[in-house]
């Protein structure tokens, strides 16, 4: 069983921590380092609960190891509103819509939803949006609301 | 922590991860994007003693043309095989079918390799390296080889690979720039893994089907090539194509199972049902299912 050195940044912050190899990416944000915005739910690649950016990318951090992570610079939901507390535009979108009700899913939503944004380039931002929703699950708010925020978020690019 | 403990190396050549896999005896398991590995080592179903991570290696990566076809590097990510270039403009059919393959977010990590190494019945990149007549290549400490996709499957997530073998690279044969896309899946959800799903390319040459690639996944124990049907089409002319006779003939070739989701017959039904509508839309035919 094999430990590792690791360093990477989170948020703009610098970390440096020794893990075991079997250690998982959420993990290691939650419990070793703090970040508890990022939430773990079903560990297994299904719910997205757990997205965060690797290096600008959303990807699933329950489905990599810390190890894997070495030397990345990570964004999690705690990185996406400005230093003074303004809101990222998709958060205010989730907010002004009721895109989110107990917000378990919210971190993750809000971290695909703010990576495809950024990058999307042209028209059909909206549908970019709705089709990257299919790797989420919500079981509060039926989608709806969520479907309203990524609306306002197009209509805002547009 | 939910894996059973494990040691991890990261090689940054192929020389490298073939030795440690030697080294290892079989208890060596190799880790691309993770996207199927991670839950079967949470959930204990895999306990390698040492995780190769092939993710170091540059030479695994990227998508090139090569003598008479197409190689894609097994680590390359699927999210960049999507928006890659030479894909796009040679292989329209592999895009397509990647388009398919889990979410946004499970594309950004996982690896076109990872998926064809799998060997899972219901995915589309195995159907679609089968479909198209793509080669495997193969290292090991003891030498490389090649082996052509539709007899790397053995069964459901059995393959050829030895313990100590790497996946180094996937060939798809040159097809003529204009081939015709046929794809069709049917899934519970976006993103599902496909309860019924058929990946093929098509070429005309003046007004009849002059070669045919097809394969079927979610239709039996590994992906299955539709030979019976790649004849019929080949050097028949559009007008006299029957899609209904040409989709019992596709569906000939089958093996569908009962499992939760749903019947080896409605698995028949709708492949037969989904055959000839992608068939006839395709080729522009009138006589739509
Ligand atoms: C929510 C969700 C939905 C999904 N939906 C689909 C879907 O609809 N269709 C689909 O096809 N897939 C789907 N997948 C799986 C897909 O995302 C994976 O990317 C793919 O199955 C495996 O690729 P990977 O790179 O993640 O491989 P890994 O998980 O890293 O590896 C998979 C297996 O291949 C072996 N392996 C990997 N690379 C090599 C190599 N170069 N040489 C030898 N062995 C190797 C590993 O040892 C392991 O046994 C889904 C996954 C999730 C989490
Ligand atoms: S916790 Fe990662 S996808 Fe559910
Ligand atoms: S807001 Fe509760 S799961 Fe989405």
């Amino acid at each position: 069983m094999s430990e590792h050195r690791i360093d990477l940044t989170v948020n703009g912050h610098r970390h440096s921590a020794r893990v075991e190899a079997r250690t998982g990416l959420g993990e290691f944000l939650r419990d070793t380092l703090g970040y508890t915005g990022t939430h773990l739910a079903c560990e297994h690649g299904v719910c997205g609960a757990c997205t965060v950016l690797v290096d600008g990318v959303a990807m699933r951090s329950c489905l990599m190891l810390a190890v894997q992570a070495d030397g990345a610079e990570l964004t999690t939901v705690e990185g996406l509103a400005a230093p003074d507390g303004t809101l990222h535009p998709v958060q205010q979108a989730l907010k002004d819509n009721f895109g989110l009700q107990c917000g378990f899913c919210t971190p993750g939503v809000a971290m695909t939803l703010a990576a495809v944004t950024r990058d999307h380039e042209g028209p059909g931002l909206e549908e970019a949006l709705t089709k990257a929703m299919s790797g989420h699950l919500c079981r509060c708010t039926g989608y709806q609301g969520i479907r309203r925020a990524i609306r306002q978020l197009a209509g805002a690019s547009a | 922590m939910k894996p059973a403990p494990f040691d991890y190396v990261r090689p940054s050549s192929v020389e490298e991860a073939c030795r440690v896999l030697a080294e290892a005896g079989g208890g060596a398991t190799v880790i691309a994007g993770g996207q199927t590995l991670m839950p079967l080592l949470a959930l204990r179903m895999s306990q390698p003693f040492v995780l190769v991570d092939i993710n170091g290696i540059a030479a695994l990566k990227g998508v090139t043309r090569v003598e008479g076809g197409i190689r894609v590097g097994p680590a390359t990510r699927q999210a960049d095989a999507l928006r890659d270039a030479t894909l796009a403009r040679h292989l329209p059919v592999f895009v397509t079918a990647l388009g398919h393959v889990g979410h946004y977010q499970t594309r950004n990590r996982g690896t076109v390799g990872g998926s064809i190494a799998l060997g899972e019945p219901a995915a589309e990149m195995p159907a679609t390296a089968v479909a198209l007549g793509a080669r495997v290549e193969i290292a090991s400490v003891r030498g490389t080889r090649t082996v052509p996709a539709d007899e790397f499957y053995l069964g459901p997530y059995m393959t050829v690979l030895e313990p100590d073998e790497l996946v180094t690279g996937v060939v798809y044969p040159d097809w003529p720039d204009g081939h015709l896309v046929l794809f069709r899946e049917v899934a519970q959800r976006p993103g599902d893994f496909a309860l019924v799903g058929l990946v093929g390319a098509l070429v005309l040459e003046g007004g009849t089907v002059s070669r045919a690639g097809i394969g079927w996944f979610g239709m039996g124990p590994t992906p299955i090539r539709a030979r019976q049907v790649e004849a019929a089409l080949v050097g028949t002319a559009l007008d006299r194509i029957d899609p209904q006779t040409m989709a019992r003939l596709a569906i000939a070739d089958t093996a569908p199972f009962d499992d939760h989701h749903a019947s080896a017959e409605y698995r028949r039904t709708v492949g037969a049902r989904i055959f000839a509508r992608a068939l006839a839309e395709t080729l522009d035919l009138r006589s739509a299912a």
